[in-house]
C-alpha cells in the first residue's frame, strides 16, 4: 500500500508543483500576487477541451494551442489589470484585490459560456488503461503530468539561469528601477512572463482535466488554494522551491490520509504551512523575499 | 429636462403597470426560487425546467379552475443569503401565492423561517435534510428523505452482491453528503454490516487515490459512496484504475445521467435509491420524460422530476381552493388543501406525510414515497429486480 501511495503522492505533488511554478515565476518577476492564476488555470482546460472536441485536434496540439490561449489571456489581464496599477504605483494590496475581480469575472464568463456541470474529455482522449506491476496501479496521465512538470520546470530552470533573457529577469526581481537603467526593456518582459506564467497555469490546467474528468468553472479556485501553500512554503518567487514545495504538500496530504485520516487532509498541508512561516518565514528555500525585503 | 419628465411620469406608469396586473387577478403567481448560478446550478436548472414544464403542461390544459398559473422565478444562487433575499422578494414585494425552493437544504433552513413567519407556503422539491419540516406548518416538500431511502437501497444491494463488510467515502463539508454519510453509517449498523474503513473528501477535491488506496487495502466488498454526481463518477473511474472491482452503492447524489456521461461503463454495478427513475415506465413518468426532451433537448434528473410532480400537486391542491383574491386568506387555504392532496406523478404515487412531532412547534409535512432501487448496467440504471 506504501508504494501505492507514494505514487499517488509523486503525481499529486506534481500537479501542485506544476500548478504553481507560473504562480511564482510572476511573484518573482513582477512582485504581484496573482490571484486569477487558478481561473487562468481552468480557462487553459476549457481551450483544450473544446480543440479535441471542436476541431478533433490532437492532444498535443491542443495542449499548445490551450497553453497559448492562456498565455494570450494572462498577457491581457496584465495589460488591463497589472499594467494601470503599476503605472500609478499602487500599494501591493491593489494588484491582489484587482486580480480576484478578474477571477470572479473569468469564472461567471465560464459558466455563462460552458454551463456549471463538469466536462470531461471523450474518452479515448488519452490511453485509459493503467499499468501494473504486481499491486502497484499507474495510469499512462500519472506518468504524463510527472513527465511534463519535470520538463517544463526544467526548462524554465533552465531559462531563468542559462540566458540572457533569464539574467535580464533576474536583475528585474533585484530591482526593477535599476534593471531599466541598465538598459532591460522592464515592460515587455513583464508581459512575457505574465504570458509565460498564464501559458504554465493553462498547461497545468489541461494535465488536471484529462486526470480528474472534472473540468469545471470553478476548478481554479481549490487549486489557488494549494498554490498559495506552495509558492509560500517555497520561498515565494522561488521557482525549484515551489517544485519541490508542491511535491512536499502532495506527499504531505497522500501519507496524511494513508497514516492519519483522510478528515485532516487540507488541516495537515495547511497546519505545515503555518509551521513554517513561524519557524523559517520566507518559506523553505526563500531567498528572494528575503532579497527583496 | 428628460429626466424630469422620466421622474413625472414613472409613478404613472408604476400605477397603471398596477392596474394592469390588477386586471389580470385571474393569474396565480406561484414563487420559485433556485440555483440558477454557482455551483448548485446544475440543480437549480433542471428545476426551473420541471416547473416551466408542468406550468406550460397545466395552462395549455386550461389553467386551474380557469385560472393560469404564473411562475415568478429568481435566482438564489445556491446561497443562504440570496435566498433570504429572494422569499422576501417573492412573498412581500411579489405577492406570489406560495414559495417553491430554495435549492439546498443549507439556504431553506435560512429562508423557510421567512415563508412560515408571513404564512406563505415554502415548498421544497429538492431538500432532503433532517429537520426541514421542523421548520413550520407552512414547510412542505415532496422530496424523499434519504433517511427513507437508504435502508432499502442497503438491503437491496447486500442480498443482491452478498455483501459481508464495506468501505465508506463521503464529502465532509457539504451538508447533502454528510448528512447521506449519517444516514449511511446507522444503517449499516443498524443491518449489521462492518465498515471496513470510513474515508472523506472536501468539495473540490478531484483526487481520490489516497483515500482509495487506503479502502482497497482494507479489503471491503463494495464501496458506499455518500456523493454528488461528478465526485462519485471520479472516484469510481479513479478506483477502476487502482485496479479495484467492487461495486457502489450510493444515494440520491449518484442518481443522474451525468454519472455516465463521466464514468461511462466503469459505472456498472452501482446500486442507487431512489423516489425517480427514467426506468419507471410508468405512462406519467413516459409522458414526463418525452415531453422535457421535446422541450429542452436533453434527459430529464430527479431534480426535474421532483419538480415537476411539485407543480402538479400544487395544481391539484388549487383545484380546491376558491381564491378569494384576498392574498393572505388564499394562501392559507392553499396551506390547508395541500396535505390532502395524492397524485400519480413522474416519481409514482405521491402522498403527504406530517413530518415527526417537534415540542411546542408546528411542523410542516414530509414526502410519503416508496423508494425505487437501481442497478446501472451498460452505463444506465435500470430497476434492480
Amino acid at each position: 500500500m506504501l508504494e501505492q501511495q507514494l505514487i499517488n503522492a509523486l503525481s499529486l505533488g506534481s500537479v501542485y508543483a506544476l500548478f504553481a511554478l507560473g504562480f511564482t515565476l510572476v511573484f518573482g518577476v513582477l512582485g504581484v500576487i496573482n490571484l486569477s492564476h487558478g481561473a487562468i488555470f481552468m480557462l487553459g482546460s476549457y481551450a483544450a477541451l473544446l480543440l479535441v472536441e471542436h476541431l478533433a485536434l490532437p492532444l498535443w496540439l491542443a495542449m499548445l494551442a490551450a497553453m497559448l490561449v492562456s498565455g494570450l489571456i494572462g498577457l491581457a489581464v496584465d495589460y488591463l489589470v497589472l499594467k494601470p496599477l503599476r503605472a500609478r504605483n499602487a500599494p501591493h494590496l491593489a494588484p491582489m484585490i484587482a486580480t480576484i475581480g478578474v477571477a470572479t469575472i473569468l469564472t461567471s464568463l465560464a459558466q455563462g459560456l460552458f454551463g456549471a456541470e463538469n466536462k470531461r474529455f471523450p474518452v479515448g482522449t488519452i490511453p485509459e488503461e493503467s499499468y501494473n506491476w504486481g499491486n502497484l496501479h499507474v495510469t499512462a496521465v500519472q506518468i504524463g503530468i510527472v513527465v511534463i512538470s519535470f520538463v517544463l520546470m526544467l526548462v524554465l530552470l533552465a531559462v531563468m539561469r542559462r540566458t540572457q533573457l533569464g539574467r535580464a529577469l533576474r536583475a528585474i526581481a533585484e530591482s526593477p528601477k535599476a534593471a531599466y537603467l541598465l538598459g532591460i526593456n522592464v515592460e515587455g518582459l513583464f508581459y512575457l512572463t505574465s504570458f509565460a506564467a498564464a501559458a504554465l497555469g493553462g498547461a497545468a490546467g489541461v494535465l488536471v482535466g484529462l486526470s480528474f474528468n472534472a473540468i469545471t468553472p470553478f476548478m481554479g479556485q481549490p487549486m489557488l488554494h494549494k498554490g498559495i501553500a506552495v509558492i509560500i512554503l517555497g520561498g515565494m518567487g522561488d521557482i525549484r522551491g515551489a517544485m519541490i514545495a508542491g511535491l512536499f504538500l502532495g506527499f504531505a496530504e497522500v501519507l496524511t490520509v494513508a497514516y492519519i485520516s483522510s478528515d485532516f487532509r487540507d488541516a495537515v498541508g495547511f497546519g505545515l504551512l503555518f509551521l513554517i512561516l513561524l519557524v523559517k518565514p520566507s518559506g523553505m528555500f526563500g531567498k528572494v523575499l528575503e532579497r527583496k525585503a | 429636462m428628460q429626466f424630469n419628465t422620466i421622474l413625472k411620469t414613472l409613478p404613472l406608469l408604476m400605477l397603471t403597470t398596477g392596474l394592469a396586473s390588477a386586471a389580470q387577478a385571474a393569474d396565480v403567481k406561484l414563487g420559485l426560487a433556485a440555483a440558477l448560478t454557482g455551483p448548485a446550478a446544475k440543480y437549480g436548472v433542471a428545476i426551473k425546467n420541471g416547473f416551466t414544464l408542468a406550468a406550460d403542461e397545466v395552462n395549455a390544459a386550461g389553467g386551474v379552475n380557469g385560472n393560469k398559473l404564473q411562475l415568478l422565478i429568481e435566482d438564489e444562487q445556491g446561497k443562504k443569503e440570496e435566498a433570504i433575499n429572494v422569499f422576501k422578494k417573492l412573498i412581500f414585494k411579489d405577492k406570489a401565492l406560495l414559495v417553491f425552493g430554495p435549492t439546498l437544504s443549507n439556504s431553506a433552513f435560512a429562508a423557510d423561517p421567512i415563508a412560515n413567519a408571513a404564512k406563505v407556503v415554502a415548498f421544497g422539491t429538492s431538500n432532503t435534510a433532517d429537520g426541514i419540516t421542523a421548520m413550520g406548518p407552512f414547510t412542505f416538500r415532496n422530496s424523499v428523505m434519504e433517511a427513507d431511502v437508504l435502508p432499502v437501497t442497503t438491503r437491496a444491494a447486500v442480498k443482491h452482491f452478498g455483501i459481508k463488510k464495506v468501505a465508506i467515502i463521503y464529502g465532509n463539508d457539504d451538508a447533502f453528503t454528510k448528512s447521506g454519510y449519517d444516514v449511511f453509517k446507522a444503517t449499516l449498523a443498524d443491518q449489521k454490516i462492518p465498515v471496513t474503513t470510513t474515508e472523506a473528501y472536501a468539495k473540490g477535491d478531484v483526487d481520490f487515490k489516497a483515500q482509495l488506496t487506503k479502502i482497497k487495502a482494507s479489503n471491503p466488498d463494495a464501496i458506499v459512496c455518500s456523493c454528488l454526481t461528478e465526485e462519485a463518477a471520479n472516484i469510481i473511474l479513479q478506483t477502476r484504475a487502482l485496479g479495484m472491482k467492487q461495486p457502489f452503492i450510493g444515494g440520491n447524489g449518484l442518481n443522474s445521467p451525468k454519472l455516465f456521461d463521466i464514468a461511462k461503463g466503469a459505472g456498472d454495478d452501482t446500486i442507487m435509491g431512489s423516489p425517480w427513475s427514467p426506468e419507471n415506465l410508468t405512462p406519467a413518468n413516459k409522458a414526463f420524460i418525452a415531453a422535457y426532451k421535446a422541450k429542452f433537448g436533453s434527459d430529464p434528473d430527479q431534480f426535474a422530476a421532483q419538480a415537476y410532480d411539485a407543480l402538479h400537486v400544487v395544481a391539484d391542491a388549487l383545484k380546491k381552493v376558491k381564491l378569494s383574491g384576498a392574498i393572505d386568506k388564499d394562501r392559507i387555504a392553499l396551506q390547508q388543501a395541500l396535505p390532502s392532496v395524492t397524485i400519480e406523478g413522474a416519481t409514482g404515487k405521491f402522498a403527504f406525510r406530517k413530518a415527526p412531532p417537534v415540542t411546542g412547534k408546528e411542523v410542516g409535512y414530509d414526502a410519503q414515497q416508496e423508494a425505487i432501487v437501481n442497478i446501472a448496467k451498460g452505463g444506465k440504471f435500470i430497476l434492480l429486480k
